[in-house]
């Protein structure tokens, strides 16, 4: 039962960084809006246990920064100031699961602002911009995930089955939507749409978007296993017993594509979540101030950004774990999926 | 040729007698251009002293469209056109006065509406051709042409009714204004002299509009600046080589430009730009950023970046305040009554940090403004124009004399109501394209969050922007920024002006629609019919304390002009006015070891 552990242990893992997005209240220390005009660009501060004297602490702590004289991004440790690490801290509100109103945050500093992943052009807090941006995006991707799976399944699964005029017709409409010229299509779209898109709406636009754009490459490789699902014996045989086609689908052949339909799944969700960087930069995206992983990559377009604050990076680096949990789980998915192998 | 000095009601004769000069003269063989005896009268400018040779590499953001300065209007045109052209009285982009170009001197006349221009004697095309007044007189009848609609006419026109020049002779051309002109001598700057032997017969075909296409041969077109055409290939490179007759000389004698060629590279993004003139393929860099300028200033090279102050680019915010049609959306009618209240958008204008987008945009490169007319127009800057610090109070106190109140959630987020009890929500639009007004857009956004006002920032594909701006008016709000090409207040007219079709707020409209802006259009158009510059100044100051009283635009910051070269380039001298670098490029030149090293 290998599989099986693997398996909850992956679970574990993406429900555990999940909560941490889904309660990003809780463990994001600032307001991901609030800006820090006298810092911009502030480097991640260093958490120390050991001070300048070599005195050891049991908090840690990290000393204040502040700008260097005559420059604008350049930041010097201000030796003097240390500032202790507080737990469990009274903070910004927020609303706990956009349910229950709330002050409490894991960590935070008295009187002044701590900077764990450092700050963005504004100043604004960098990890906290990161948790409450896995929501937006995390979901939105997931949620468009879920929906061209959905529609690339029935799709694909009713083209490969059905066969004859059904099939043509299908695939040629997919053909039609990987040919369209989307980024025109998408032009189009924002002219039509009201000015101003609250965060809401945007989050559902992309869904939208994202899904309508991804089914077609889905059906027609689903079309393709239904195609040879369909044809290997056991199927023949149970048609034969008098299986009906709802049977067939689903205790035959269905389960034959899970494994194209679950690897694409893990791949479309950083895709998309990538994609929404282009959605905002056709004003099509989440709307600033509210941040988003696409948001918080796209500043990273800049050259100059790219060579002179290396913490800029890291909300990448973050979002790894979260996209090797789906590829993980997506795997041993497969792996117990698959009763029946094909053997070529 | 000599010029003839002659009466003009014996203008038979003189016809006559020239017609045998001419025959005297010229070469019966077709093609090879007359010769011209006179003594040349070459510019001696002061500066550096280079050394001949060697080539300099310019990048450019896009290929330029044309070479023609009749139908030009993209910026990398006009830059590679400024290094093949001349004009007659030239303003010097460092001074930002004028001086003399093509033509050595020049008269107005007591009532200004003559002006008396003299050219250089032995002037030449760099086809080698000599020019004279018929090439001038030539040049200005096909700008005025109505059929080659050239984007400069309006500027020839003085309410509706063009100016008229001739010639007394063939080195003096005597300009006739229907009304004076405050602009004076600066009206000739940016008018190419266009050769009338190669252009001629093409305008009488009606085809001039079509040539100067990059892939023109080089023997079919001719300037008069210091530079011509030599090789263009396609989607790579356009090359200029030295105009050997070009009319300035150093002040040992060394006829200038110094450069065998310029080159420019057409290289589609600011940051691959940045990456070239890193690496060393390109010699001078314009339009940089400021996060730009501040690495490359870092990273130690053998370059030297120069930040050469405040420049003419001013950005702003703008309330949209045209009138509504049946098309407009009711929310839209509906925002514009807080638009149109002024005390709201002074309220607005009081709430920006100006110093935080100075320094969050530009790094601390570039000014907070609070007029149209930037720092870096020293001439007519209004130094009387109030420069009010942000002040929340006092964008509070003028919101509560309009009406608004507030109320505050639970959770402390306040917001604030209009008369009728609505919330205060509106969008504001930018170029996605353009992240500095972005970045500002964001910084007003939190800024104005601070009176309770929603700001949605929206960004939109440049062109339908502009669209939505200029043309269907559904938008709330606008950042945007442009640039002056000069220093005179006259280049702005089409802003100021409620006809204006750039008086962003509410273009292109028949009658002033405040009585504001009727008295801004009257401001606007008696400086430009005033003769002398306090008088000028005067009226224009007036016009910018309206606009700042009224707020229809609400100025936010001026970048500065961020340059940069190879330590090798010689008299780099980075000017404010565009072109920045390239102004005095007949005077750059390459030190010495380095001509050895790009051969």
């Amino acid at each position: 039962m290998r599989g099986r552990r693997a398996i909850s242990g992956w679970l574990v893992v993406l429900v555990a960084l999940h909560a941490c997005v889904l309660f990003a209240g809780f463990f994001a220390p600032y307001d991901p809006t609030e800006q820090d005009r006298g810092r911009p660009y502030l480097p991640p501060m260093r958490l120390h246990f050991l001070d300048n004297r070599g005195h050891f602490h049991a908090r840690p702590f990290a000393y204040a920064l502040k700008l260097a004289e005559g420059s604008f991004d350049q930041y010097e440790e201000d030796t003097r100031r240390a500032l202790p690490l507080k737990f469990m801290v009274r903070g910004a509100n927020y609303r706990l699961l956009g349910l229950l109103p709330s002050r409490l945050h894991l960590f935070g500093a008295e009187n002044e602002r701590i900077y764990l992943l450092g700050s963005d052009a504004y100043g604004r807090d960098q990890l906290s911009r990161f948790l409450y941006g896995g929501r937006v995006s995390l979901f939105a991707g997931l949620l468009g995930a879920g929906v061209t799976v959905l529609l690339g399944l029935c799709v694909g699964a009713a083209a490969g089955y059905y066969g004859g005029w059904r099939d043509d017709l299908l695939m040629r409409l997919a053909e039609l939507f990987l040919a369209l010229p989307w980024l025109y299509l998408l032009f189009a779209l924002r002219a039509f749409l009201p000015l101003a898109v609250g965060p809401l709406e945007a989050f559902f636009l992309i869904v939208a978007v994202l899904g309508a754009v991804g089914w077609a490459r889905l059906a027609r490789l689903v079309r393709g296993v239904v195609l040879s699902a369909k044809e290997r014996d056991f199927v023949r045989a149970a048609r034969g017993f008098g299986a009906t086609d709802g049977y067939l689908l689903r205790r035959h052949i269905l389960p034959a594509t899970s494994s194209v339909l679950l690897t694409q799944a893990a791949i479309l969700v950083p895709q998309f979540i990538l994609a929404e960087m282009t959605l905002s930069f056709l004003g099509l995206g989440v709307p600033e101030p509210v941040p988003s992983w696409g948001n918080l990559l796209s500043s990273l377009q800049q050259y100059s950004v790219l060579v002179s604050y290396w913490w800029m990076y890291l909300p990448a680096l973050i979002m790894l774990p979260f996209f090797l949990g789906y590829l993980g789980l997506g795997s041993e998915l497969q792996e117990r999926a698959e009763p029946y192998k094909i053997e070529r | 040729m000599k010029p003839e000095r002659a009466n003009c009601s014996s203008r038979r004769i003189v016809f006559l007698l020239l017609f045998v000069l001419a025959a005297l003269f010229t070469r019966p063989t077709a093609g090879s251009p007359p010769q011209n005896n006179s003594k040349e009268e070459l510019l001696v400018l002061a500066g550096e002293m280079g050394h001949p040779g060697g080539r300099l590499v310019v990048a450019l953001r896009a290929e330029p469209k044309t070479l023609n300065p009749l139908i030009a209007l993209d910026a990398p045109s006009r830059e590679v056109i400024g290094a093949m052209q001349a004009d007659l009285v030239h303003i010097n982009r460092a001074t930002q006065l004028t001086e003399p170009a093509l033509a050595k001197s020049w008269k107005i006349s007591p009532d200004g509406l003559r002006y008396t221009l003299v050219l250089r004697s032995g002037l030449k095309f760099s086809d080698g051709y000599p020019l004279d007044a018929d090439d001038v007189l030539f040049t200005f009848r096909v700008y005025l042409d109505e059929k080659v609609h050239a984007p400069q006419r309006d500027l020839l026109l003085f309410d509706g009714k063009p100016l008229s020049l001739r010639k007394t002779d063939s080195q003096t051309i005597v300009f006739q204004l229907p009304k004076p002109y405050g602009v004076a001598e600066r009206m000739f700057d940016g008018w190419a002299i266009l050769p009338k032997h190669l252009l001629e017969k093409p305008y009488e075909e009606g085809k001039i509009a079509q040539l100067g296409a990059l892939a023109t041969r080089p023997n079919e077109w001719a300037g008069l600046g210091p530079f011509r055409l030599k090789e263009y290939v396609a989607g790579q490179r356009l090359v200029l080589e030295r105009n050997p007759y070009f009319w300035k000389a150093d002040e040992k004698g060394n006829r200038l430009p110094y450069l065998n060629e310029l080159v420019f590279l057409f290289v589609p993004s600011a940051d691959a730009q940045v990456l070239r003139f890193q690496s060393g393929e390109t010699d001078v860099i314009s339009r940089l950023g400021a996060e730009n300028f501040s690495v490359l200033s870092r990273q130690e090279g053998n370059y030297t970046m120069v930040d050469a102050g405040p420049g003419f680019e001013y950005n702003f915010l703008f309330f949209n305040l045209s009138d509504p049609t049946e098309k407009t959306p009711a929310e839209i009618v509906q925002r514009q009554k807080w638009f149109r209240e002024a005390k709201f958008r002074q309220a607005v204008s009081a709430a920006i940090d100006r110093e935080a987008i100075v320094r969050l945009v530009y790094q601390g490169r570039g000014a907070p403004l609070w007029g149209l007319v930037t720092p870096g127009n020293r001439r007519w800057q209004d130094e009387k124009l109030p420069h009010p610090p942000r002040s929340l109070d006092r964008a509070r106190t003028l919101l509560k004399e309009a009406g608004f109140s507030w109320t505050s959630a639970s959770d402390g987020e306040i917001t604030l109501l209009d008369s009728g009890g609505k919330p205060v929500e509106f969008s504001v639009v930018t170029s996605s394209s353009n992240a500095d007004r972005a970045k500002m857009a964001t910084l007003i956004q939190d800024d104005l969050k601070q009176l309770g006002m929603r700001v949605a920032v929206v960004p939109l594909e440049f062109r339908s922007l502009l669209d939505r701006v200029t043309q269907t008016k559904e938008y709330d709000a606008c950042v945007l920024g442009m640039v002056s090409p000069d220093a005179d207040p006259n280049v702005d007219v089409n802003v100021w002006l409620s006809r204006g079709g750039t008086h962003l707020w509410n273009p292109s409209q028949a009658h002033p629609a405040t009585p504001w802006e009727a008295e801004i259009d009257r401001l606007i158009d008696e400086q430009m019919y005033a003769r002398t510059f306090e008088q000028r100044k005067k009226l224009y100051d007036r016009a910018q304390e309206l606009l700042r009283e009224y707020q229809p635009m609400i100025f936010l910051a001026s970048p500065d002009i961020l340059t940069g070269a190879k330590k090798s380039v010689g008299n780099f001298r980075p000017a404010v006015l565009e072109p920045y670098v390239l102004w005095n490029v007949e005077q750059l030149y390459l030190k010495n070891d380095a001509v050895n090293a790009t051969r």
